[in-house]
């Protein structure tokens, strides 16, 4: 069975086959929370580190932040083979597109060249992408091209099937404005919500800031995440 | 024709895929004389865009004014104006549109102007290698504004070669064209300053007596325009063609006889068949 970092899927392709137990018929809810945050020189992203099939934690150190570019970085969720693929197409296409042009490319570029894919093969595909990166020309930027093939440019995006958990936090604690050090403990914080509720996501936070001077990646440990009471 | 035929008598310059026994591809050069047979087009770039000028020559008085178009939108931020056979322009333009609108589609953006004019250029280089084809006879010069990379002029020749400028000239009268664009401090220059300036190097270096009537056709891109490349108002048009008129004063009595004279430079040209003209 394929390994998942979705939200949710309709009907196996296997369903009807009576050797295949029933358990394993069951819909794969499997999980992940990804996140991005724009902020004034660059991005914060984040995700957690469980890849699933079924009940089996398949990869518990799982990076879900996919370079495509010096400063462009993609956050996966849904089939983990379906968007390594699509990552794979994407980071070949835009480093061509980047020879031609004898410049760096740009966030945008990047992002409509997922959703170009996204949307062409959407009934194939499972696949939510954030794309997230810094270019010369606008600065820090964060797009989201969720399953289905959409593209739209928010300032603070979350993914996955932990997402839905942390809606309130991310609209009541985000603030224009943030400094890097207050996004990446903004993204800490939300991803630790989202593990702790979402049976799917788990493992250890992974983040990282891209600015014009490069990249920072940081892992936050199980122990070192932040404990929220709920007793 | 030095250099162009064999002592047999079969000539290197037949085809397209042959070279003369000293370098050149006679084709590609015979193309660029079919430019310099077509009536001037110059290109300015200034500090917050481009403009075009094209010197179309009325052949005859059953034109319909406007037609016959020399310059052409290739996407909405690009200009293209063309000289030599316009046919081959008109083709051409199209392959810029597809180009520019294939790369739209792709990426998500408007094409940057030094990469269409090299997709472009490498179209026309193609057809100067074979000798099933002939190559284009047309230069063309292609502008563009936009709010990142800002105006940007880029011409390409029927040897396929592209450059950036801050100003050219092709056709015929490029020669004296581009000694009148050098004078100009165009880095420093707005649209509004410059269309005139365009107006007037047209109407200096177009030729009254071999040439008879022509129509100035103007166009422009940049801040003026919001990044749109459209003719220029007809208000503003017919503004500049006044500046240029009074510039380059002609008296044009009853045959056309006309005295220029070129600003900042002791140089003259008069005509007097008949009649001495003094200014």
């Amino acid at each position: 069975m394929a390994a998942y970092m979705s939200a949710g899927r309709s009907a196996n392709a296997f369903s009807t086959h009576d050797f295949v137990p029933e358990w394993a018929q069951e819909e794969v809810s499997t999980g992940t929370t990804i996140m991005a945050v724009e902020f004034d020189g660059g991005v914060v992203i984040g995700a957690d580190s469980r890849t699933t099939t079924g009940a089996y934690i398949a990869n518990r150190v799982t990076d879900k932040l996919t370079p495509i570019h010096d400063h462009i970085f993609c956050c996966r969720s849904g089939s983990a083979a379906d968007t390594q693929a699509v990552a794979d197409a994407v980071t070949y296409q835009l480093g061509f597109h980047s020879i031609e042009l004898d410049e760096p490319p740009l966030v945008q570029t990047a992002a409509n060249l997922f959703q170009q894919m996204c949307y062409r093969y959407r009934e194939e595909l499972m696949a939510g992408i954030i794309v997230a990166g810094w270019d010369k020309r606008r600065g820090g930027q964060v797009y989201t091209v969720p399953m289905g093939g959409m593209i739209v440019r928010q300032p603070v995006s979350v993914g996955g099937s932990g997402s839905s958990y942390i809606y309130g936090f991310m609209d009541s604690n985000y603030k224009p404005g943030m400094t890097k050090e207050e996004c990446l403990h903004f993204c800490t914080q939300a991803l630790a919500l989202a593990m702790e509720r979402d049976g799917s996501s788990g493992g250890v936070a992974r983040l990282a800031a891209i600015t014009e001077e490069g990249l920072e990646r940081r892992v936050v440990l199980g122990h070192q995440l932040p404990k929220f009471s709920n007793t | 024709h030095v250099g162009s035929k064999l002592d047999d008598g079969v000539g290197y310059d037949l085809s397209a895929s042959t070279f003369s026994p000293d370098g050149r591809v006679f084709q590609v050069e015979y193309a660029m004389k079919a430019v310099e047979n077509s009536s001037t087009a110059i290109g300015i770039r200034c500090k917050d865009g481009v403009v075009f000028g094209v010197e179309k020559l009325i052949l005859s008085k059953l034109y319909e004014q406007g037609s016959n178009k020399r310059i052409f939108n290739v996407d909405r931020h690009v200009g293209m104006a063309v000289a030599g056979l316009l046919a081959d322009a008109r083709s051409l333009s199209e392959v810029a549109r597809e180009e520019a609108s294939n790369f739209r589609s792709n990426y998500g953006h408007n094409i940057p102007l030094k990469y269409l004019s090299e997709r472009v250029a490498m179209y026309v280089h193609a057809y100067t290698l074979y000798s099933a084809v002939r190559p284009f006879g047309c230069s063309f010069i292609l502008g563009s504004y936009d709010q990142d990379d800002g105006p940007q002029l880029y011409m390409v020749d029927p040897s396929g070669i592209s450059f950036g400028y801050w100003g050219c000239a092709i056709g015929k009268a490029k020669q004296a064209a581009k000694t009148e664009i050098e004078k100009l401090q165009m880095k420093d220059m707005t649209c509004r300053e410059l269309v005139k300036e365009v107006a007037k190097i047209i109407y200096i270096v177009h030729d009254e007596v071999k040439d008879k009537a022509f129509e100035l056709e103007l166009s422009w891109v940049g801040e003026v325009t919001n990044g749109k490349h459209e003719l220029v108002p007809k208000d503003i048009r017919v503004e500049a063609e006044k500046y240029a008129k009074v510039c380059t004063t002609t008296t044009s009595l009853l045959h056309g006889i006309s005295v220029t004279w070129v600003q900042n430079n002791s140089t003259f040209k008069v005509f007097f068949p008949h009649f001495m003209v003094t200014n």
